[in-house]
């Protein structure tokens, strides 16, 4: 358990958006499941969080938004990961995502988990990913 | 690997990143790493960071990056925090606290989990401090997971050992307890807008007075700061200069480098020896036959071990 490969999961809230209970209890359930969960907090720009899934060597990039940007910041931040070299991450959103909304970021490569999922799934989700 | 080595040691940071992973993940393809950067690490400042946990640890760093910053050195940033015994997972939640350098090409911070290792530190740390050093950061900041009375690890692998406490934590008996109080170079009383500071600051002066032995004659300073206001952070700044001049000027920056080896190298060769021996006798079921020649007394415990040496003999001829 030592030693070997850990899943890396880099977790943020961009935009000015406060409410990070919902990433927090996700960040608490991936830590459960044998994941190192780095939280980088609330209020976080584009750039910060690529930089940071840079430094960090994540896997993936799960983004929390609850007021309404997240049409605007979950693309931004997949298309910033791309540009700066970061082709294979993986970005997974959560939060309050309207239905019409999802399939339009699904096909972007954005995963998302609307309010309501289970935690198991995000962990499912994840794990899967992982193993290809 | 040397492709990657390059890039990295050119500023390229993915691969900066990526390093570190192979070093958190396989040991013994970072052993073969470490071997081609060695030639160009011993440059760096090593400063470690602990304390108890919530003392304020990653606010000081956050404050440090930024005066450190104006100083114009380059900085690279070890964030420890503890990987759970029962998951295997951690939450690691130092960068919060840390926003300066965040757009910053010249800060890397890199969160790491424990990973089982026991101290405030994890096994891969010594050799990411190396890489970072290699990769030229002016500066290697160590923050510790929140440590505990013994938990001294850190003094094995920094050059300058800062020991944070809060006006708070305790009194005067936490203070006079051997271990962690031990080994500070500076001690920082944070947080030193709440409760009775001064009489923190006379109490570890107290202390400091009382170490008979220390491994440089340099005093230990006493500062206080409120990290989060940015307060004591310039002053502190000054004394973790003076500290690493202090060393160089006095040779105990090579003598404290020379103790840090040597343990490095018995631990690595311990490592190294034993693998090389199991790895042999597990074929065949070797060890097997030993353990029960020694459980049937047909040989005792010693010259077990003298087998286990001749093995190694014998590989070197053979």
């Amino acid at each position: 358990m030592n030693e070997g490969k850990k899943i890396r999961v880099l977790l943020a809230k961009p935009g000015l958006d406060g409410h990070d209970r919902g990433v927090k209890v996700v960040a608490l359930a991936l830590r459960n499941a044998g994941m190192e969960v780095i939280y980088l907090g609330r209020h976080k720009g584009p750039m910060e969080i690529v930089e940071a899934a840079i430094q960090e060597d994540v896997s993936f990039v799960g983004l929390s938004n609850l007021s309404g940007s997240y049409k605007q910041l979950f693309p931004k931040v997949l298309r910033l990961l791309k540009k700066n070299g970061l082709e294979n991450v993986k970005v997974i959103g959560g939060g309050v995502i309207l239905d019409d909304d999802i399939q339009p970021l699904e096909k972007m490569g954005i995963k998302i988990f609307p309010v309501g999922s289970r935690t198991g799934e995000i962990i499912e989700y994840i794990k899967k990913s992982a193993s290809n | 690997m040397l492709k990657i080595v390059d890039r990295a040691m050119h500023g390229d940071r993915i691969s900066l990143a990526k390093l570190i992973t192979l070093i958190e993940n396989d040991p013994s393809a970072a052993r073969k790493m470490i071997s081609m950067i060695s030639p160009y690490t011993g440059k760096a400042h090593v400063i470690g960071l602990t304390g108890a946990t919530g003392a304020g640890k990653s606010s000081l760093i956050n404050g440090l990056i930024s005066e450190l910053r104006n100083r114009k050195k380059t900085i690279g940033v070890i964030a420890i925090d503890p990987t759970s015994p029962f998951s295997g997972g951690a939450f690691l939640g130092d960068r919060i606290r840390m926003p300066a350098g965040s757009l910053d090409k010249n800060v890397f911070i890199r969160s790491m989990g424990s990973r089982g290792r026991l101290g405030g530190l994890s096994r891969a740390t010594s050799d990411v401090i190396k890489l970072l050093d290699a990769c030229g950061k002016d500066v290697v900041l160590v923050e510790t997971a929140g440590a505990g009375q013994s938990d001294v690890e850190i003094s094995k692998l920094a050059d300058t050992v800062m020991v944070m406490t809060t006006p708070e934590g305790g009194d005067d008996i936490q203070i006079a307890k051997a271990g962690i109080m031990e080994i500070g170079d500076i001690f920082i009383v944070n947080k030193a807008d709440v409760g009775d500071a001064d009489s923190r600051v006379y109490e570890i002066r107290m202390m400091i007075h009382s170490l008979s032995r220390r491994d440089t004659s340099w005093e230990p300073e006493v500062i206080k700061t409120i990290a989060t206001n940015d307060i004591g952070l310039k002053d502190l700044c000054n004394i973790i200069e003076n500290h690493y001049k202090f060393l160089r000027d006095t040779n105990f920056l090579f003598a404290r480098r020379k103790k840090r080896k040597r343990s490095e190298l018995v631990d690595l060769f311990r490592e190294t020896v034993t693998e090389h021996v199991l790895k042999y006798m597990d074929e065949g079921k070797k060890f097997d036959i030993l353990i029960e020649k020694v459980i049937n007394n047909e040989l005792d415990i010693n010259s077990a071990v003298n087998e286990l040496i001749k093995v190694l003999q014998n590989k070197k001829r053979g």
